[in-house]
């Protein structure tokens, strides 16, 4: 999709073959890999050629019994043992990971649509990091601020997206195992591969069985996990709806519940801003991860006096953004992960254009089969629009205008959301200002999209509660 | 016919003084040094292979500006360099022949007669290279010799204590002069040698200084410091003509110089060229490296690339 | 016995800093333990409840945004101002809860030590659960606790005053505002309360007293969507499980009711933490000079 040039890039794919997808998986239950009790299967695509590339068991209630059931009986040991015996496990699964990282990249862009460069370069360093973060707190919780002798509470539950799958994966179980819990995990129905993947990492770091289950499903699997009496734990990652309903099925129950949920991010660029970082910064911030991201920068909010200049570097900046095959080390912009979640974006971008926005996107041709959708901005944008106040998750941008920091932040709150926010100026008093004024769990100042294992990460508002990261993490698995 | 700076540009008025040139050289966007880094990191990682990678090393030949400045340089030396720009690899005809040699005033003689008529330019460093500490009177005796000698290029340093004292009207004025006295025969390549300026903010700020004075290319180091062109000074000079262009219409080149010595080193230079700037820049009148040990190692992997075989310093010709 | 007659008080609620009667104009007997009666107060309705939520959304940002030593000294002058009312609040508690004076004296002095307490949080919690976080890249990280916003907190049932200031001196501590539910059959103490504060330093709004039927005044709070929290401390198992459930619509931070044998036992810093969140900021530290990435 860059405009033709004397300089074209050729072809540069990652090997397919240095992963080895079988012809289907089962549930990881008890250290093993089985059939479902109904005997269901479902099949998991590529969604950049549409290609199966397995056929998946999927979990219904009596395996979400049975994998709590194994999850619970080696709780009592997992949970005996010393927290540096559990570090080591920890340690070994986050070296393990990074053994096998080429492998595990390719996969999760296989199964995800997302760029090599992003799963090779942004994911699965973060999950190794992720793992062995934590592994170095088993040992020390007693020093964390949770009291003297702080306690897992059991079996968690956790239901994670498709949109990061081996890196939601790794935020959910590296605190559960830390902490000492023992973990049911359901991955995206989408993204099972890398969930299954990591089984194989468990059995390889001879992780006891029962310690983590795996169970793929969609989303009445997770229900039922969430709603099982013996799960002490309920952690989710997703959309506001269910998280709310999820909120809704364990009221009353001692189930502690963490939500990791969605975001409408507004990326804040005043008129000192370095604007070429600025730039960079918003595209990262709407287009990594194809905008399917719940902490993207989905709204700019540009100061009035230099939209025309931001505007143009912008659109620029885009037209050189690289669309195509996610295997190709040179891809900027992936597949859309579904087709679902292709007709979302394309509704929603329809209907902002039908609300009288003007949508943008750079000349950009699609690939024939797989589900794609073009780096889209809108302009004439504002707080009514329906694009400025939906979650989009794609790669989708909404540009609105501001005057004052005053007004910058009101627009920037006027959200039920409140996960992420940035802010692009040179002057640090302001940054300082506006970042304490903006009701949102994670402020990147200059910068967007940065995470690391040490840096807490949730939202305020609808956005979710708990965090997700640093010694802030260990809070939502232990008995305090 | 070398492109220069009209005086009629929308842009006039900021040389006026030197308080508004002030104005308008802080006035310009700041450099968040993370990510400009990480910007040119990330197109660092841009996988350049099979034919695109034969058109970067064909390109990148063309585009070295084959350099020698050591005290110890003679006329010896300066002819086989220079017959080396004009065919770098003997064994193959088709390798182009690269953008000019670059030697010290006294040595454009000798150049000029080494690439007579290949179309490979002379240039020569001149102002006091490579401190710029001398008159301006001196300095610009430099300069006349190296045009009057029949450089086609005069690669010249700006005053950095100047610079860096603020005083940037003096270092505008010198480069103004330096223009006159490269006449219509000569283009200038302007060095702010960028490791001694020290921030981002100051290589931008150099960079609108020196377009404004006239510069046909800005150019970072003279290679005798311990930093010299970067990815990310050279990515944040191609923004600035770039934007440069945008404003006024006048067109400059950019050339990064000193510690780019492998092919994949020189191609990321072109990835950052291509994704900033675009196909206008990729062109040796519009962008250059300043280099010597490079060319050898694009040789060897044009050679690898022609046969599949791997090459070996013994395979191209050492000078 | 003396043969004056006494004056007696006529309760009101306390909501946005004034002393208003319930919109309903309604008020329920309030007996002591004994089923002798003591006073009426006023039975709030679900527009009290919406106009307290509105007093303390007003209120949140010059709380929330007050320094934290500022903060401090405002709960400590509810200290001192709860000091030279002991006599009255005795004779409340020992009402209320059935108390002998000397049992009730000890309730007081140590719901005034509980104020005395949180009032020393307020420029301390931060340092505890903020910190800068040691992130692998060029870049500054600090996560900071904020207040969460408007909580409705429902006053423990049994504990009409320390209880009451146990689970509301950690809410506004951090910069929350609150709506308070007083315990429904002892609601005396919380509403004399609402008097205390309105002639210390804390800002109208900042803390609402609402007496009433609980359980009607809660379920507008839980389901109301410009409150951010609730504390169900005095909500039984299965009106908890509806708050909770209503909390969900726009996913409140929700505290469940828990055990409490002894309201006097010190506390951990659970409910400061409750209804904080934590803000983490990022910004490049960049380097000293241009010395760029080498490939």
């Amino acid at each position: 999709m860059a405009p033709a040039s004397a300089f074209e890039y050729a072809p540069a794919p990652e090997s397919r073959s240095v992963v080895d997808i079988a012809p289907s998986y089962g549930l990881f239950i008890d250290g093993e890999f089985v059939e479902a009790a109904d005997g269901k299967v479902f099949k998991t695509v590529s969604p950049s050629t549409e290609e199966v590339l397995s056929e998946i068991a999927q979990a219904g209630s009596e395996d979400v019994d049975r994998a709590v059931k194994a999850a619970r009986r080696a709780f009592e040991k997992w949970s005996a043992l010393p927290g540096s015996e559990r570090a080591k496990y920890l340690f070994r699964i986050a070296r393990i990971i990074q053994e096998r990282s080429r492998e595990l990249a390719v996969l999760e862009t296989l199964d995800n649509g997302k760029p090599i460069k992003e799963t090779r370069d942004a994911d699965l360093p973060l999950v190794a990091a992720h793992f062995f973060y934590y592994a170095g707190w088993a040992d020390k919780l007693e020093h964390a601020g949770f009291g003297a002798s702080p306690k897992p509470l059991g079996v968690a539950g956790q239901v994670i997206p498709w949109n990061f799958p081996l890196l939601m994966l790794a935020w959910k179980i590296a605190p559960a195992l830390a902490t000492g819990n023992t973990v049911v995990l359901k991955p995206a129905e989408t993204t099972p591969l890398s969930a299954l993947f990591f089984a194989d990492v468990c059995r390889q770091a001879g992780l006891p069985r029962g310690v983590v289950n795996i169970l793929p499903g969609y989303g009445d699997t997770g229900a039922a996990l969430v709603a099982h009496p013996d799960v002490n734990k309920v952690a989710f990652t997703g959309s506001t709806a269910v998280g709310k309903e999820i909120a809704r099925t364990v009221a009353g129950t001692r189930k502690k519940i963490t939500l990791e949920l969605g975001g409408k991010g507004a990326n804040i660029v005043f008129d000192d801003a370095p604007i070429d970082q600025a730039v960079e910064g918003i595209v990262n911030g709407i287009f990594f991860n194809q905008g399917q991201v719940c902490c993207a920068g989905s709204r700019l909010l540009v100061q009035e006096s230099i939209q025309d200049e931001l505007l143009d570097s912008l659109k620029r900046r885009l037209s050189t953004l690289r669309l195509g095959d996610p295997l190709d080390k040179n891809t900027d912009i992936g597949a859309i992960n579904s087709a679902e979640q292709l007709s979302r974006i394309t509704s929603l971008v329809e209907k902002g254009a039908a609300e009288g926005a003007e949508p943008w996107s750079p000349e950009c041709e699609l690939p024939s089969s797989g589900y794609w959708f073009a780096p889209t901005l809108f302009t004439n944008v504002t707080q009514a629009h329906t694009i400025a106040r939906d979650e989009i998750f794609g790669p989708v941008l909404s540009v609105l205008t501001f005057r004052t920091p005053d007004e910058a932040v009101a627009k920037a709150n006027n959200t039920q959301y409140g996960l992420s926010a940035g802010i692009w100026t040179e002057k640090g008093s302001r940054i300082l200002a506006v970042a304490n004024k903006l009701r949102a769990g994670v402020v990147w100042s200059n910068t967007f999209n940065k995470f690391d294992p040490t840096s807490p990460f949730g939202g305020y508002k609808e956005s979710g509660f708990g965090r997700e990261g640093g010694r802030h993490g260990l809070e939502a698995y232990l008995d305090v | 016919m070398p492109t220069t700076a009209s005086a009629a540009h929308p842009l006039t008025d900021v040389t006026a003084s030197d308080s508004s040139l002030r104005r308008f050289l802080h006035g310009l966007p700041g450099v968040d040094a993370v990510g400009l880094e990480a910007r040119a990191a990330s197109l660092g990682t841009r996988s350049i292979k099979t034919t695109a990678k034969a058109f970067a090393i064909d390109l990148a030949i063309s585009m070295v500006d084959l350099t020698t400045l050591e005290g110890a340089d003679t006329p010896g030396k300066v002819r086989a360099l220079g017959a080396k720009a004009v065919r770098p690899d003997p064994t193959d005809r088709t390798a182009p022949a690269t953008a000019a040699v670059c030697v010290y005033p006294d040595m454009v003689a000798v150049a000029k007669e080494a690439v007579a008529g290949s179309g490979v330019k002379v240039a020569s460093v001149a102002t006091a290279f490579p401190a710029g500490r001398a008159a301006l009177d001196v300095k610009l005796a430099d300069v006349r010799d190296a045009v009057a000698a029949g450089a086609d290029e005069v690669d010249m340093v700006i005053d950095r204590g100047a610079f860096l004292a603020g005083k940037y009207l003096k270092v505008y004025d010198e480069i103004v002069a330096v223009r006159e006295a490269c006449g219509t025969a000569a283009r200038l390549k302007v060095i702010f040698e960028t490791g001694e300026l020290s921030t981002y903010d100051n290589i931008r700020r150099a960079s609108w200084l020196g377009m404004l004075a006239g510069a046909d290319f800005i150019k970072t180091s003279t290679g005798k410091v311990a930093v010299n062109a970067t990815p990310a000074n050279t990515l944040l000079m191609l923004e600035a003509v770039r934007d440069y262009r945008a404003q006024t219409g006048v067109q400059v080149g950019v050339k990064p110089a000193g510690g780019i010595r492998t092919t994949k080193d020189a191609i990321k230079f072109l990835v950052l060229v291509n994704e900033t700037v675009g196909e206008d820049w990729l062109d040796n009148h519009w962008f250059r490296f300043g280099a010597s040990s490079l060319l050898n190692d694009l040789l060897m992997q044009r050679q690898k690339l022609a046969t599949g075989r791997y090459s070996g310093p013994d395979y191209v010709t050492v000078d | 016995m003396s043969d004056r007659l006494s004056v007696l008080k006529t309760y009101k609620l306390y909501v946005g800093g004034k002393f208003p009667r319930s919109e309903s104009g309604r008020v329920y007997e309030v007996t002591d333990s004994k089923g002798k009666w003591l006073a009426n107060a006023p039975q709030s309705s679900r527009k009290d409840a919406r106009d307290a939520v509105v007093a303390a959304r007003k209120a949140f940002g010059g709380w929330a945004g007050a320094t934290a030593y500022n903060r401090g000294q405002v709960l400590y002058r509810v200290a001192e101002m709860l000091e030279g009312r002991r006599a009255q609040f005795v004779h409340e508690v020992a009402d209320a809860e059935g108390l002998s004076k000397s049992k009730a004296a000890e309730q007081v002095a140590a719901t005034i030590d509980r104020w005395v307490w949180y009032a020393g949080w307020t420029d301390k919690i931060a340092q505890v659960v903020g910190g800068g976080n040691p992130v692998a890249g060029p870049y500054f990280n600090l996560s900071s606790p904020e207040p969460t916003g408007v909580v409705a907190v429902l006053a423990p049932q049994e504990s009409s005053f320390l209880g009451l200031v146990s689970v509301l001196a950690p809410v506004i501590a951090t910069g929350n505002t609150a709506v308070v539910i007083a315990s429904e059959r002892s609601p005396l103490p919380a509403l004399s309360l609402g008097e205390v504060l309105a002639t210390s330093d804390v800002p109208g709004g900042v803390v609402n007293v609402l007496s009433g039927r609980t359980a009607e005044i809660a379920t507008p709070l839980a389901s109301h969507q410009d409150v951010n929290a609730i504390d169900l401390a005095g909500a039984d198992e299965v009106l908890a499980k509806e708050l909770e459930i209503a909390a969900a619509d726009n996913l409140k931070r929700v505290l469940r009711p828990q055990p409490v044998d002894d309201w006097a036992a010190t506390p951990g810093i659970d409910r400061l933490t409750a209804f904080l969140e934590t803000k983490t900021v990022w910004h490049p530290t960049g380097s000293l000079g241009a010395s760029g990435s080498a490939y």
